[in-house]
């Protein structure tokens, strides 16, 4: 298997006219793509905005956040999503935009939506302040309940994505990087004299605003399976909105997963980068411990020494992300985990709900109840009020003089649990 | 120029040794004994007073010891309290601790003492004030000194304090977030490629251990307990009266139901953001399972139902904040003549 992904950079947005991308400048006929959108009948109304980095704008409540994205060669952009007929990812040529992304907000569908500041002390918590976000305000019907909702709002952006993708699919100047996966017996044996690594994707799979979508289907309905890396960067997997905005795994997340490319990046040089198992976190107890045992039964079947596993959500699949570590350890295979922490708004809690001595290396990624206080903005994008009922925000969050309390939970991204953060925590 | 008071024990007071441990607490105008070391590295502050107290006497007497300390303190309106170093001494670290403790929590002054790092006292105070590092014996009293008085002086010229191993005071046990210079994924494969070779390397995240809680004695006769119903599930009146929060609650609601046979879909919601609330809003009683237990007190397996929902979301809380609103919940519940609790999560 092999994949030649081609970075298109983009350098502004133009919204109206005709598409085009010219000198890296992305135009987007904001017309057609509302026409697209509202093939949907479940969706009123469509519109479009734009918030650029440095600019005095706050986006919420934010719902996803994806990377445009085309095929050139090889299926669909996001396969399983928009196409009836199966074509594996991670094959052919991609092409993706870099340097902005389509950034779905509207009437709020739950609990798990998020703000996106483009300046302040706020955009240093989210990687989308350093991208212009093509924001699309999507409003449903009456009828529509809430599963339905977030299902339109999920395939709207997809939808929104692809097309705007395809604008620069023929672009000529762009940077190509070509990444092959070889058959199993090949990756095993090249590089016998560096230890071999996988990877253990762990993702949330537990109804309205915590799943995720394999191929389009709902991740619930999974074990726990062997994925090619390269479908990851292809859009094998969709966000369904999923999770608290803090550790939000948004499909940009996982069209970019931080992991991915550093195992790739060492791949051949200190590591030999095996595999990788998707491991979908479900609620019950009984499901956390097949899901585990699963883990553990794929990751020993590649033979690897040591295995790295990442996070999303917090809480009961803290239960999760704890057995799969411990099981892994009980085989002999050095493992690193990856978490964010609850350690209370004043830092003196306990860390974790759920802990195995054998999570003797843990990589953090930030305490997410600490509170930050962000600055009145110029303009808002979406409804400043629904960050009083989302993760991170509550009634007294906007202060009288426009000033926003919010625990960094309630920012997109700001502890990811792939790693794609700077963000950590020290004990003082 | 700024107000020091400093505190040190019998010996380093000059009054004498064991023989003295049982020496009430007193207080010497200006630097006395050990103060002296100290009192001429700070920078812009001069040692007013010194406490100096027996060993022994301040761990029999802490009550009153305090509340001498209190009254120098009202006496002397100090800037900073200095104790110490108390470098390996048990009973000696718990006086210099307990005094930092009570002045830097009644008097919101900074306090500043040094140890040992196997100091008992350590263990017992780090979590609420500064302790420095400090060596095992008075051998170390010069490096000690210094250490104190450059904390000090910082600490009065109201500068940011750093990073423990900066300052080389023991780490409080307070989580801060901090930006790294790289993300999660390169720290962690950095780790992995550490453990894998056998090098040293240092997690970000200690292992917590947990408070193990006891299950209390089942109750002999459930057809004559009162038992409450509780739960973390969010479930509560339509509008969230008490704006419960959807995530990281630090408050729970009590909710009359007395007059209900079930909790009615539309007059009760879930607020919890860590599951889909469809199920619950089309039906509470899945998440506070009240109507069950109405009819088991009906077929007289429950005596009787405690006729109120105690409610929160248990979702992102942390550990310290959910032992909190337990404990307040188990307040009000024994007040209240309850016997037994019935508690759904989700």
């Amino acid at each position: 298997m092999s994949l030649e992904l081609r970075k298109v950079h983009i350098r502004d947005v133009v919204l109206g006219g005709e598409n085009r991308l010219t000198d890296g400048v992305l135009f987007i006929d904001t017309k057609e793509l509302e026409s697209l959108i509202l093939e949907d009948h479940r969706i009123r109304s469509v519109s479009f905005d734009l918030a650029r980095p440095g600019e005095s704008v706050r986006i919420l409540p934010v719902k996803d956040v994806i990377e445009p994205r085309a095929k050139l060669e090889g299926g669909s952009s996001f396969p399983g999503v928009l196409d009836e007929s199966m074509t594996a990812g991670g094959r052919g040529i991609t092409v993706a935009l870099k340097g902005c992304v389509v950034t779905t907000t509207g009437p709020i569908v739950g609990f798990q939506e998020g703000l996106i500041d483009m300046s302040g002390p706020g955009a240093d918590y989210t990687i989308f302040s350093q991208y212009i976000n093509i924001v699309m305000i999507i409003d449903k019907h009456d009828d529509i309940n809430p599963h339905e909702h977030e299902e339109v709002v999920r395939i709207a952006g997809v939808k929104a994505a692809a097309h705007i993708g395809e604008i620069g699919l023929t672009c000529e100047e762009y940077e190509k990087t070509v990444y092959d996966w070889p058959v199993i017996g090949e990756r095993y044996a090249q590089y016998p004299d560096l230890p071999k690594v996988a990877y253990v994707c762990n993702c949330m799979s537990q109804g309205l605003l915590h799943d995720t979508y394999f191929y389009g289907r709902d991740t619930k309905k999974m074990v726990p399976t062997m994925v090619s890396p390269l479908e990851f960067m292809d859009g094998a997997l969709v966000s369904g909105n999923c999770v608290s905005p803090g550790s939000k795994t948004t499909t940009f997340h996982h069209l970019n997963n931080a992991v991915i490319d550093e195992l790739f990046e060492r791949h051949g040089k200190e590591l030999n980068f095996v595999g990788l198992v998707l491991n979908p976190m479900m609620v019950t107890l009984k499901e956390k411990y097949r899901g585990a045992m699963l883990v553990a039964d794929l990751v020993e079947s590649l033979g690897v020494e040591a295995a790295l596993i990442t996070q999303e959500g917090f809480g009961n699949p803290t239960t999760d992300l704890m057995m799969a570590c411990k099981n892994l350890e009980d085989m002999g295979i050095k493992t690193v985990i990856v978490t964010n922490e609850d350690a209370g708004t004043d830092g003196l809690s306990e860390s974790l709900p759920d802990m195995v001595v054998e999570a003797d290396a843990i990589v953090t990624t930030g305490n997410s109840n600490a509170t930050l206080l962000l600055p009145k903005v110029d303009r808002v994008i979406g409804k400043l009020e629904d960050i009083e009922r989302v993760t991170g925000g509550n009634v007294d969050s906007i202060k009288p003089d426009g000033t926003l309390l919010v625990e960094i939970h309630g920012i997109m991204g700001s502890h990811n649990l792939q790693g794609n953060t700077l963000l950590t925590a020290i004990t003082v | 120029m700024k107000r020091v008071l400093f505190y040190t024990n019998q010996f380093f007071g000059q009054i004498g040794g064991e023989e003295a441990a049982y020496t009430k607490p007193e207080v010497h105008e200006g630097p006395k004994g050990n103060a002296n070391a100290i009192a001429p590295q700070l920078a812009d502050a001069e040692i007013v007073a010194t406490v100096i107290c027996g060993d022994n006497y301040y761990a029999e007497n802490m009550e009153d010891c305090r509340a001498y300390i209190r009254t120098q303190m009202e006496a002397f309106r100090p800037d900073l309290f200095l104790a110490g170093p108390a470098f390996n001494a048990g009973r000696f670290g718990i006086a210099c601790a307990d005094a930092c403790a009570f002045v830097e929590e009644e008097f919101g002054i900074p306090t500043v003492t040094a140890m040992y790092e196997e100091n008992p006292a350590l263990e017992m105070y780090r979590k609420r004030i500064y302790i420095l590092e400090a060596g095992k014996s008075a051998a170390s009293m010069t490096k000690d000194a210094k250490r104190m008085a450059g904390f000090a002086n910082k600490l009065l010229a109201g500068e940011a304090i750093g990073l423990p191993k900066e300052e080389g005071y023991f780490a409080k046990g307070r989580r801060v977030n901090v930006f790294s210079d790289k993300n999660g994924a390169v720290r962690a494969v950095d780790m992995l490629m550490a453990k894998i070779h056998g090098e040293p390397f240092e997690t970000e995240l200690a292992i917590s251990t947990y408070e193990k809680v006891q299950p209390a004695k089942a109750v002999v006769d459930l057809s004559k307990a009162k038992v409450a119903l509780l739960t973390s599930g969010g479930i509560v009146p339509r509008g969230n009266p008490d704006h419960i929060p959807a995530a990281t609650a630090k408050v729970w609601g009590r909710y009359d139901l007395s007059g209900m046979d079930r909790l009615e879909p539309g007059a009760w919601e879930s607020v919890h953001a860590g599951y889909d609330p469809v199920y619950a809003n089309d039906d509470p009683n899945r998440v506070a399972p009240y109507n069950t237990m109405k009819q088991l007190a009906e077929e007289g397996v429950i005596g009787e139902i405690y006729p109120f929902l105690c409610s929160t979301t248990g979702n992102s809380t942390s550990v310290a904040d959910a032992m909190r609103m337990g404990e307040e919940m188990v307040e009000q519940l024994k007040a209240d003549g309850v016997e037994a609790v019935i508690l759904t999560s989700t």
